[in-house]
């Protein structure tokens, strides 16, 4: 086996590693998304939608150990990368030109992923540990009550719909690279993965971030 | 007949690979718009010269844009504001009378500095000696008209050949990665029949040597090949990787 | 004294290379490793020689004072590479390459060498493939070919116009497959300032560390100079920056003969000077004469624009002259004729040192897709120097130097008359006569560095007793002390001028009176002149800098005091050879329609100089003998 972490470690194999976490992460975000979209359906709808996962606990926890696993190594890697890349120039310039060579998104692929990172660790506090571990409300299993006050809190939506936005950059990004990194990249198909990855991430940010929208101003007053 | 352009330059200058470096600013005048940046730094050398002073070094050559010797990071782009061209192709006419222009070196830590401009390419040769060639010993080979190749792969292999070996790729990209170096000899080889036999052997080998060398990791920003002189295409970084799997899935070599 | 002998092999001249390799002596495999070599320079000849030699089990040193064995000068090639293969069916055969490369250089190669070139230019082909050199192909997957000037078939091999640069890529990555194999040492950023010769053999080489400013020997039982041509005499040249003759003007020095240096070629299809300040010449490849028009205006100082001038107030100069070759008339004659135009007030453009190459017809007839296949990157190469559009305006186009087809004397075994001292490539004057034809130099750095070499260095090696020699020998010392007294005293001048501003001026000699048309008296004023400015040179230059570290001042100024020597000697020379013969053309000996007239009565030799002291050599005269084509009058009309 050492000749397959050796080749995980190599500059191409940690690339693979990013490409394939990040193609996980892509589609968990697509079930995460239509989850999400069942709040749009009323009270009933995404309480029944979570009471039913309940019942099938177990695997839920092996799903949730093995999105674990795959952030983790995303993470990990972004992080080994971005050290190990920094080391490969340690002069940097006086003018930098980048702007006129290559796009915003995928220079900012650390910054925009260490922002998503800390909007993870806020959002599992708030939505994860509530639903988990003992909210009062989770336990009457009304949580479609848990999410609409915590996007009652407009600071929270707020951030909530950046947090979407740079979230949006990174996919944009992460999603044709994925394929790049693949070796997907083809003459005739390329320019499809690309507008592919633009209707993805518009999808994604326009879906996840209409909710804060849709609870801060037009559910407001139902609370 | 000289021209009638006066400006200012800062540059990088470094006594040798220990030196602490830093800007030092000239300014240089009556330059023609015809003439082109290196002969402007010619000119800036010479009055140097006159008066005793170590000139500045910079490699260049055969001025024409093929040899690869001439680098350059001017005001921040490889080879200048242009695409598609080195810095011996760019020409005083793309800038303003009266221009502030910032020259630095190749910065990397594979392509230490030598001096001033001067940059130690070496990391390269190492690459291409580790496995950018196709093994066949002189004399012994079939008639060329044997080996039949379509036009298309052709093309393929020629623009993936047409790498001069400047180093910009690097220079250009944010990890100083070599990806699209060594993506262009893996190419070419990887479409032509006389490449197969050592096809997944020479991508294991070439990338072992890359990372040993100190370059970064591709992030797939493309701005090497927005500033690559010869446009090599990205599109050769992807067949590296695809390679450098089927290479890991498929060959018997566990060593590699 | 020196006798100068060809070592041509007897028999039948489809024989002699054949029964030449059978006769040489071979090395046993288990010995080669026992005998060191040294190649310096990494171009076409190197590379492939270094190469060849080691994958033949020999230890082989390879130096160049590039950073990489790819930045030398092959690489800048565009057109082609010259074979036999007759793929076309057009009527091509080693007999006829043969006879077209020697009546291009006008009778004036030793046919023996000649026949040999055409005998293994088809294996370079071969070879060049199997390495995966990209040459162009047919939609049927077989190698395509084009036509160059001076043939009348089509047989150039091409990779659209980098075609050096493939062709050196591969002969770089079969050396580059040595050195990482572990059998070739190489040597980057290294210049070779002195050869070592021991008991009258060639025994190693004496070169700066270029970073560090060392002196370092390094001792091998033979040396091969693959070092390239020296164009850069005249100061502006299409030759590289760095090109320089310093590598075979030292071996010079130290007794080889400098053969024929006056036969050098002004190349006719290259980019007009802009100004003052000018650092070299750009050249665009030949291969644009089979669909180009050269022409001038027919009246002289017509500064109409191009488009302006009418059909009938144009002269095609080179169809008028020549029919049957048209505009692919050899590049001697086709730069004469350039020259004469501009002379007689016909240059187009301002400054009137240009003639048109004009593709508006075969635009016409092949449309702008095919000529763009064909061109495309030289036309973009064009508007981006000129500013000006090839699509709409003629380009322009003026002679420069470009290729010396002079060089160290060699036998046919590329042996210098110092043994052990091999010289391949431009360095050496062997097979292009007076004149070479367009896509012959990739082809003769190929043959010489894959197929000759490591047959003939093994004969040499397993013939010959050597004496165990060190780089503590005596002898390295000496010439290391002689290249650290020069650099000393370069660098302690500190007087008024600088290398360039010298350098700039030799090269206004050498283009105004060696150049493409010489007389006499111009000869004579030259060798004065540059005798003269050599003196100030030594008086009055001025080097910065150190001689311990990079010193780009330092590595100039040397290459310019050799090139000061080496100026004159082309003078001398082309004031001794009274006739004209390809590149060399004296305005004494031309036919009243302004052709060359050649002397083969009284100059069918090769003159191989002998140096003495510097400005005073010694003429050897090898007399060339032929056999089979009997020297015409070579006409391309």
């Amino acid at each position: 086996m050492g000749w397959f972490f050796r080749a995980l470690n190599s500059s191409i194999g940690k690339k693979f590693v990013m490409a394939v976490t990040g193609i996980c992460l892509l589609l968990f975000l697509i079930i995460h998304l239509i989850n999400n979209l069942t709040l749009y359906g009323g009270p009933e709808i995404f309480d029944t939608v979570v009471k039913n996962l309940e019942s099938i606990k177990p695997l839920v926890r092996v799903i949730e150990l093995v999105l674990v696993l795959i952030f983790v190594l995303h993470i990990f890697n972004g992080v080994r990368l971005w050290i190990e890349n920094k080391k490969a120039r340690p002069v940097g310039y006086k003018v930098n030109g980048s702007s006129e060579n290559s796009d915003l998104f995928s220079r900012t692929m650390f910054v925009t992923g260490s922002i998503i990172f800390i909007f993870l660790v806020v959002h599992l506090r708030t939505f994860w540990v509530s639903f988990n571990l003992g909210h009062p409300l989770a336990a009457e299993h009304k949580y479609y009550q848990i999410v609409a006050e915590a996007f009652s809190d407009p600071l929270y939506s707020i951030l909530y719909v950046a947090a979407m936005i740079l979230l949006g950059f990174h996919l944009n990004h992460g999603f044709q690279s994925a394929f790049q990194t693949f070796g997907w990249n083809n003459k005739k198909y390329f320019p499809i993965i690309e507008k592919l990855g633009l209707i993805y991430t518009l999808v994604m940010v326009i879906g996840f971030a209409s909710i804060p929208i849709y609870f801060l101003f037009f559910y407001g007053g139902n609370l | 007949m000289s021209g009638n352009m006066n400006l200012t330059l800062k540059i990088w200058r470094q006594a040798n690979a220990n030196a602490v470096g830093g800007f030092v600013t000239f300014n240089v005048k009556n330059i023609s718009p015809d003439s082109s940046f290196l002969e402007m730094l010619d000119i800036l050398n010479e009055e140097l010269e006159a008066k005793g002073e170590d000139p500045v070094a910079f490699e260049h050559d055969c001025r024409e844009g093929i040899c690869g010797a001439c680098s350059l990071v001017i005001n921040g782009r490889p080879h200048g504001p242009l695409a598609r061209i080195t810095t011996c192709q760019l020409h005083m006419r793309h800038f303003k009378d009266g221009d502030t222009i910032w020259i630095e070196p190749w910065r990397a830590k594979a392509f230490p500095i030598i001096k001033d401009l001067i940059v130690d390419r070496t990391s390269f040769e190492k690459i291409i000696q580790a496995g950018g060639f196709i093994s066949v010993d002189t004399g012994g080979v079939p008639d060329a008209n044997a080996i039949l190749i379509s036009k298309d792969a052709i093309e393929k292999a020629t623009d993936a050949a047409a790498c001069i070996g400047c180093g910009a790729c690097v220079a250009a990209c944010k990890n100083a990665s070599a990806m699209l170096f060594v993506s262009a000899k893996v190419s070419q080889f990887a479409v032509l029949p006389q490449g197969q036999p050592e096809r997944y052997q020479r991508v294991q080998a070439m990338v072992k040597k890359m990372d040993e060398m100190g370059f970064g990791s591709c992030t797939n920003t493309y701005a090497c090949e927005a500033e690559c002189p010869k446009g090599i295409s990205v599109r050769n970084i992807a067949q590296l990787n695809r390679d450098y799997f089927n290479a890991k899935l498929k060959s018997e070599n566990v060593e590699a | 004294m020196i006798k100068l002998d060809s070592k041509i092999p007897k028999g039948p001249i489809e024989d002699k290379w054949t029964s030449h390799k059978f006769n040489m002596k071979l090395v046993n495999p288990a010995n080669k490793r026992k005998y060191d070599i040294i190649v310096v320079g990494t171009g076409l000849a190197g590379a492939s020689a270094a190469a060849s030699l080691s994958e033949l089990g020999y230890n082989v040193t390879v130096l160049t004072y590039h950073d990489s064995p790819r930045r030398a000068h092959s690489i800048a090639a565009q057109g082609g590479i010259n074979a036999a293969k007759n793929y076309p069916n057009d009527g091509d055969s080693i007999r006829r390459l043969f006879y077209d490369t020697l009546k291009g250089g006008d009778y004036r190669a030793r046919e023996g060498n000649v026949y040999r070139l055409a005998e293994v230019s088809n294996s370079i082909i071969d070879q060049c493939v199997a390495q995966g050199v990209p040459f162009a192909r047919e939609y049927g997957g077989h190698l395509d070919n084009r036509s160059f000037g001076g043939a009348l078939v089509s047989r150039t091999f091409y990779s659209r116009s980098i075609t050096g640069q493939q062709l050196l890529l591969g002969a770089y990555s079969a050396l580059s497959r040595q050195v990482g194999l572990g059998k070739i040492k190489m040597f980057t950023r290294r210049e070779m300032l002195g050869l070592t010769v021991i008991d009258g053999q060639a025994r190693g080489v004496v070169a700066r560390n270029l970073v560090t400013g060392e002196i370092e020997s390094y001792a091998a039982h033979a040396v091969c100079l693959a070092t390239g041509g020296y164009s850069r005499v005249f100061f502006l040249s299409t030759n590289a920056m760095n090109c320089n003759t310093t590598a075979i003007w030292r071996a010079h020095r130290k007794g080889a003969l400098f053969a024929n240096p006056c036969f050098t070629q002004i190349h006719p299809t290259c980019l007009p000077l802009h100004g003052e300040q000018q650092s070299k010449l750009t050249l665009m490849s030949e291969s644009l004469r089979n669909d180009g028009r050269v022409w001038v205006p027919l009246k002289p100082g017509d500064k109409r624009k191009p488009g302006d001038i009418p059909e009938a107030e144009r002269d095609y100069i080179l169809e008028r002259k020549y029919p049957t070759y048209g505009n692919l008339a050899p590049r001697d004659i086709s730069s004469r004729a350039a020259k004469e135009a501009c002379d007689a007030g016909k240059g187009a453009g301002d400054t009137g040192q240009a003639v048109y190459l004009d593709f508006a017809d075969a635009i016409k007839r092949l449309g702008k897709k095919v000529i763009a296949e064909r061109y495309g990157n030289l036309f973009e190469m064009y508007e981006l120097i000129t500013a000006e559009n090839p699509w709409e305006v003629p380009m322009r186009i003026y002679p420069a130097p470009h290729y010396t087809m002079g060089g160290l004397w060699v036998d046919y075994n590329l042996m210098s008359n110092v043994p052990g001292l091999y010289v391949l490539g431009e360095a050496n004057y062997s097979d292009h006569g007076a004149n070479r034809l367009g896509a012959s130099a990739l082809m003769q750095g190929l043959a010489d560095g894959y197929f000759v070499i490591p047959y003939t260095i093994g004969d040499y090696l397993a013939g010959t007793k050597f004496q165990t020699v060190k780089t503590d020998h005596p002898e390295f010392q000496k010439e290391k002390d002689a290249v650290a007294e020069m650099t000393k005293k370069l660098l302690s001048i500190k007087g008024k001028r600088t290398t360039d501003d010298i350098h700039r001026q030799l090269g206004r000699i050498m283009w105004n009176k060696v150049g493409m048309a010489r007389n006499e008296q111009g000869l004579k004023e030259a060798i004065q002149e540059i005798r003269d400015l050599r003196e100030e040179f030594w008086k009055n230059v001025n080097v910065p800098g150190s001689a311990e570290d990079l010193n780009q001042a330092l590595e100039r100024a040397g290459r310019v005091a050799d090139f000061l020597e080496l100026g004159e000697l082309m003078a001398v020379d082309a004031l001794d050879r009274k006739e004209s013969c390809g590149g060399h053309f004296r305005e004494e000996f031309q036919y009243e329609d302004g052709e060359a007239k050649r002397d083969d009565e009284n100059y069918t030799y090769v003159a191989a100089w002998e140096f003495a002291e510097s400005g005073n050599w010694n003429l050897h005269k090898e007399h060339l003998e032929f056999e089979y084509l009997k020297p015409t009058v070579r006409s391309y009309k």
